[in-house]
């Protein structure tokens, strides 16, 4: 084998790993059973959580949307996913044309540092979803604390 | 259960108006032992919901993922001066309601 036939190869198998890992599906499973084999896009969503949390009992959360909020066009739910959490579907919220505008805040509890995902479903039947990476120090409690 | 609700107090007609609430409740898991060792039971706020003038317009489903003494922010637009009617309901069967009026120009 020549040199640059080997230094192509090697860089090829190199490569390789690389796509793998753009392959994987970014998308809690969890989410893909809700959207019940719909296409679930990344768009339109706009999930904010701080990066780092010191206690996990509550954490802000906010999920904006971007949506006209009209009759024939708006956002009918919005569902948040934990990975981590003992129960993954941390909220449903349920909005309408009289909304106005799309955005919930809240304050969430994060059983360790994860990825949480918002899905939000339009009127149209459309998902679209966001994910935010979350560091947090201190877990909310599973047991004594 | 005490809330303390935030909204404005008028509006003009078409403002989209931003409504506040904080409920006081544990959110208890069911993760959590008492000081001999039993489980202390879930309790949570399942269903929040809120009505203007008598037609829904928020509901959520809240879980034990969400804070002790619940927050939720959301938004809604000034349609008619009247009630906006909070409900809110524990695993454990409480119910919770409270109103605030809002009056609305033009």
């Amino acid at each position: 084998m020549k040199r640059r036939d080997f230094l192509a190869s090697a860089a090829g198998a190199l490569a390789l790993p690389g796509t793998a890992f753009a392959q994987v599906d970014p998308l809690d499973p969890l989410v893909r059973a809700f959207a019940n084999g719909a296409a679930v896009r990344k768009g339109k969503v706009t999930l904010v959580l701080p990066q780092l949390a010191d206690n996990g009992n509550s954490v802000p959360i906010r999920i904006t949307v971007d949506s006209p909020m009209t009759a024939a066009d708006h956002v009918k739910s919005i569902h948040l996913y934990s990975e981590r959490n003992p129960v993954p579907n941390m909220a449903n919220f349920y909005l309408g044309p009289r909304a106005g505008k799309a955005e919930i805040n809240s304050r969430v509890r994060l059983a360790g540092s994860q990825r949480v995902t918002a899905v939000a479903k339009l009127s149209d039947g459309s998902f679209w979803y966001d994910a935010a990476p979350i560091v947090v120090t201190l877990s909310a409690c599973l047991d004594e604390s | 259960m005490a809330a303390r609700i935030q909204i404005p107090r008028e509006a003009r007609r078409g403002d989209v108006i931003e409504v506040r609430i904080l409920i006081q409740h544990p959110m208890e898991t069911g993760y959590r032992h008492d000081d001999v060792g039993h489980l202390i039971k879930r309790n949570v706020i399942n269903v929040l919901s809120c009505r203007y003038g008598g037609v829904e317009v928020f509901r959520a489903d809240l879980s034990s993922g969400i804070s002790a003494n619940p927050y939720v922010q959301f938004y809604t637009v000034a349609e008619a001066s009247g009630d906006l009617e909070f409900k809110w309901i524990d695993d454990e069967g409480q119910q919770g309601s409270e109103r605030q009026s809002i009056v609305v120009k033009g």
